[in-house]
């Protein structure tokens, strides 16, 4: 096809230049030409089903489908001729046979597209006085409402599942007037992706569950916003009504989350009403939590800290939320600073920082970019769940040929072909040390490594590409030879011609690099809590679910002098840790940026007052310097902090080492290996409260013990058995899942999970125990 | 993904059955193996006294490494296909245009009276189904039923019952 040849075409008597090739409808679009259509979608395939798109080209004899005719030289279209339109009206009319006229009832009324076409295209008066059919109700799980009485087979929701999620789950059962839109056998549908079928679907067949009968379209305000969760940092749309978060749809961009957006940051808004909201200034008077005001809460929180750093400034320890904005972290960095201590650290589910560097971890390239690589080596991520729309990129480019290598402690279930390399934790060491080796590097491990030709097959594969690239994911950063895997990656890197790059954990992980929020020749997070500090500042955590070892976390704290805990939830684990406990308010309710995986920076205003008595972290954050008679924290605005931080920091970021350890693999054990994965609707405090999300099959499944068979009959433990997870002096008590995606010597026990609080490393030794 | 988890391919149906859709999925070309989906769903419900149960279909998709759905959908688009037992003759009668214009009311209430069932069900002994049916293209003997693989055409009440005092 000479497609990039430029041809003249001609539309409702408007000349148009364009591609040879391109699709009539794309190019209508384009143009500023509304064609109605219900199948078409420019991120699916074409079904051309619906006919609703139908115009008349000259010299054909029938109208035809725009959005599935190619555009040639010299065509000539009407859109609104007498036979486009008769053929819109005739369509139009038999989309509303079947389909009840009960917009009032109807969720989807006032942002409907059939709605808007039939009063757009359609006639004013049924002539159908037959009986319409009706469907029987389906359930398909917690997010998304079902009315496929409603539905009018446009198959975009079909073709979403084949297409994007990469599970086909639903389908067109049935034929002529009796085909029906659904699972057929009924189940919930189970992608991380599935909410997108919400907007794909023109009619109100799918909607949102948690959103249903709450607002109408036109009562709603729409606002900008940035998701808050995975560090793709999607654009979204936040909707309110009245000063209260109603539901967040996808803003597109096609840089970052091009018209999609993950099932956690749609639903995850709904932990902004959670029955743990924090709205009033708590304070520990003698054991016991009362209410106080800012003034108090302040001036103990502020003279708590101060007198501690007066005594010895190294006795405070910050630990901030990667999920925190830029502006708050920077203030927590300030504050800090001005206490002359040097112990701020972000990376809380990281163990292992022998690296010791102050580079920044991130992607090393654009989101985007993604998609075209050729090859590429995942290391300990469970890209999908982490981080569901750099998997939908991942995937694209495996759609493409890429070839996709895996090296995990655990088998995926992934929706594209890749090659899974599955070990314990300490083999994953061994078996990326044998990579490096078989891609021609040496690997400076203390012990022997045997290549095996698995090992060479994923050497070549990453050998004989043109762009390849090799990432690091969630669990091993957490993993305890992390330093070592990623020094194993680099030298993998510079073997095969390939780019190194880490996927950072949560919205704002780059940002907080960025700033600063990393010891430079203080303790790092792990080192705080194991040297315990005298007082620590805690921004946006829950010390027993969002910290590495939660055991040592408590401990700590709970020793501790002055706990500063700056949160958005009153959850049992502060009220066990913290000292004071300040308000914050939470996503929507305040203004703030965050830097995505790519080193994007997003600012965000807030769309809601903030709940009850609580104020915007950075507003907490001032005053408290202030207080404590720090210089320069004299802000009006967040934006302020921003300009500031920009000055300082908005450079293009580099790529630079992480610095990498040799030497001894701390992750072998001589019992069993816990694989400490963060659940996709665990990862942080907001998703852990949404309602919704928490009744998934997903996250039901999570809070569990996962072994293989043969570890299960070893220790005679059987499916479905409690049984008591024991990591050094913690234990926790769960249902054992016999699982044969675990290797052998292992057992997955998530963290931040109930249970999980009081149980140690995320990957560390434990033992299992019947009850 | 369906409830069961079928992990070896040849663990699934029986050597016979296997080497059957082998034999159809061998027809196009590697990797199509979809193609042979309709004629696996056939095979598969013969197998099985003319029926799909939805573990056949599941096992279906397993075999053809294709998602349960798209053999659902296959299998209930055409009307060969059974999801609910059959009797051992499927009487499968037309009441479209032509068959309906030459009386096939009459055939059916025929069959109705004599058998005892209606369109949709089986007989108690197992032995007979009736199934209603659009034009078999056999419009030239309307009105007409087909059983088995065999069409009986220009029905009437008095060969109907010599017809099905033949079937066994
Ligand atoms: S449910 Fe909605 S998206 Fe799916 S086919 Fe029906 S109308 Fe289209
Ligand atoms: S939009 Fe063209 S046929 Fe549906
Ligand atoms: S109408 Fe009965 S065979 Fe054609």
């Amino acid at each position: 096809m000479s497609e990039e040849k430029t041809i003249t075409i001609e539309v409702d008597g408007q000349p148009l230049e364009t591609k040879a090739g391109a699709l009539l409808i794309d190019v209508t679009d384009a143009a500023g030409i509304n064609i109605p259509r219900f199948c078409y979608h420019d991120k699916l395939s074409i079904a051309a089903s619906c006919r609703m798109c139908l115009v008349e080209v000259a010299k054909v004899p029938k109208p035809i489908p725009a959005c599935a005719t190619q555009v040639m030289d010299g065509m000539v279209v009407q859109t609104r001729s007498p036979m486009a339109l008769a053929a819109q009206k005739a369509t139009m009319e038999f989309l509303l046979i079947n389909h009840p006229l009960d917009c009032p009832v109807c969720d989807q009324g006032g942002e409907c597209e059939l709605q808007d076409v039939a009063m757009g295209y359609g006639s004013d008066v049924t002539r159908f006085v037959e009986g319409k059919r009706v469907i029987p109700e389906n359930n398909i799980g917690p997010l998304i409402a079902t009315d496929m009485t409603r539905c009018i087979h446009c198959t975009r929701c079909v073709r979403f599942g084949d297409e994007v999620a990469g599970m086909r789950e639903m389908g067109a059962t049935g034929r002529g007037e009796h085909m029906t839109i659904g699972t057929f056998v009924a189940h919930n549908i189970n992608s991380e992706l599935s909410g997108n079928v919400i907007d794909l679907c023109p009619v109100g067949a799918l909607t949102s569950k948690p959103f249903q009968y709450r607002a109408r379209a036109w009562e709603l305000t729409r606002h900008t916003g940035v998701a808050p969760h995975d560090s793709v940092g999607s654009n979204i749309q936040i909707h309110t009504r009245r000063g209260e978060v109603m539901r967040v749809h996808p803003h597109s961009n096609d840089a970052i989350n091009e018209v999609w957006l993950s099932d956690r940051d749609r639903f995850s808004y709904e932990g902004i009403k959670s029955e743990e909201r924090l709205t009033q200034p708590l304070i520990k008077k003698d054991g016991e939590w009362v209410e106080t005001s800012w003034e108090e809460a302040l001036e103990t929180a502020a003279s708590g800290l101060r007198e501690i750093a007066s005594a010895d400034a190294d006795q405070i320890g910050t630990l901030v939320s990667p999920t925190a904005t830029l502006e708050e972290i920077a203030l927590a960095q300030k504050i800090t600073e001005g206490l002359g201590s040097p112990n701020i650290d972000y990376r809380l589910r990281q163990e292992d920082f022998r690296g010791n560097s102050r580079a920044v971890p991130w992607l090393g390239q654009s989101i985007a970019s993604l998609e075209d690589v050729d090859s590429a080596l995942l290391i300990g991520s469970n890209i999908r769940k982490d981080q569901p729309l750099l998997a939908h990129r991942v995937r694209k480019a495996a759609l493409k040929g890429a070839k996709i290598q895996l090296v995990n402690p655990l088998q995926l279930d992934l929706h594209f072909d890749a090659a899974q390399m599955v070990s314990d934790p300490a083999g994953m060491v061994r078996n990326l040390a044998a990579i490096a080796e078989a891609a021609g590097g040496s690997h400076h491990l203390t012990e022997q490594i045997e290549v095996t030709d698995e090992h060479k097959a994923v050497a070549e594969g990453l050998k004989c590409s043109k762009s390849t690239v090799i990432l690091l994911g969630n669990i091993a950063q957490s993993h305890p030879d992390f330093t070592i895997l990623y020094g194993l990656a680099s030298v993998i890197a510079k073997a095969a011609d390939a780019f190194v790059g880490v996927i950072p954990m949560a919205a704002n992980s780059v940002g907080a690099a960025v700033v600063g929020a990393i010891p430079n020749k203080g303790l790092n997070a792990h080192a705080m809590l194991e040297n315990p500090r005298k007082g620590y500042l805690l921004l946006g955590i829950e010390p027993g679910l969002d910290i590495n070892n939660p055991a040592l976390a408590r401990a700590a704290m709970s020793g501790a002098e002055t706990v500063v805990a700056i949160t958005a939830y009153r959850s049992p684990c502060l009220e066990e840790t913290a000292s004071v406990m300040l308000p914050m308010a939470a996503f929507g309710e305040t203004s703030g940026s965050f830097v995505n995986a790519e080193g994007r920076w997003q600012s965000f205003s807030g769309t809601t007052g903030p709940a009850g008595e609580s104020r915007p972290g950075w507003k907490i954050l001032r005053v408290l310097g202030n207080l404590m008679d720090i210089s320069g924290f004299d802000y009006s605005s967040s934006e302020e902090i921003l300009d500031e931080l920009r000055g300082a920091h908005g450079g293009e970021l580099q790529v630079a080492s992480l610095g990498a350890a040799k030497g001894k693999i701390r992750s072998a054990v001589t019992g069993l290996a816990r694989i400490g994965e963060t659940p996709i609707y665990a990862a942080d405090a907001l998703v852990r409260r949404a309602a919704s999300l928490q009744e998934t099959e997903e996250a039901r499944d999570a809070a569990v013990a996962r072994v293989n068979p043969s570890v299960a009959a070893d220790a005679g433990l059987l499916d479905g058995e409690k049984v008591a997870v024991v990591q050094g002096e913690g234990r926790a008590e769960m249902v054992l899942k016999v699982d044969a995606n675990i290797p052998d010597g292992c057992v997955w026990v998530p963290a931040a999970v109930p249970g999980s609080e009081s149980l140690g490393d995320q990957f560390g030794e434990l033992s299992l125990e019947k009850v | 993904m369906s409830a069961l988890e079928i992990k070896n391919r040849n663990e699934l149906f029986t050597p016979e059955i296997r080497a059957e859709i082998d034999h159809e999925i061998a027809k196009y070309p590697e990797g199509e193996s979809q193609s042979a989906a309709m004629a696996a769903l056939r095979i598969v419900q013969d197998a099985n006294g003319g029926w799909l149960t939805q573990e056949s279909m599941d096992e279906v998709a397993a075999y053809l490494d294709l998602p349960p759905i798209a053999i659902y959908e296959v299998a209930t688009f055409y009307s060969m296909y059974e999801h609910k037992p059959v009797g051992r003759n499927k009487l499968c009668v037309c009441t479209n245009i032509s068959c309906m214009i030459n009386n096939s009311d009459q055939i059916v209430e025929h069959l109705n009276n004599r058998l005892g069932i209606k369109f949709g069900e089986v007989t108690e002994d197992g032995r007979y189904s009736l199934k209603e049916v659009e034009c078999l293209g056999a419009c030239g003997g309307a009105p007409m039923m087909q059983v088995g693989r065999k069409y009986y055409e220009n029905l009437t009440p008095e060969r109907l019952d010599s017809i099905l005092d033949e079937l066994e």
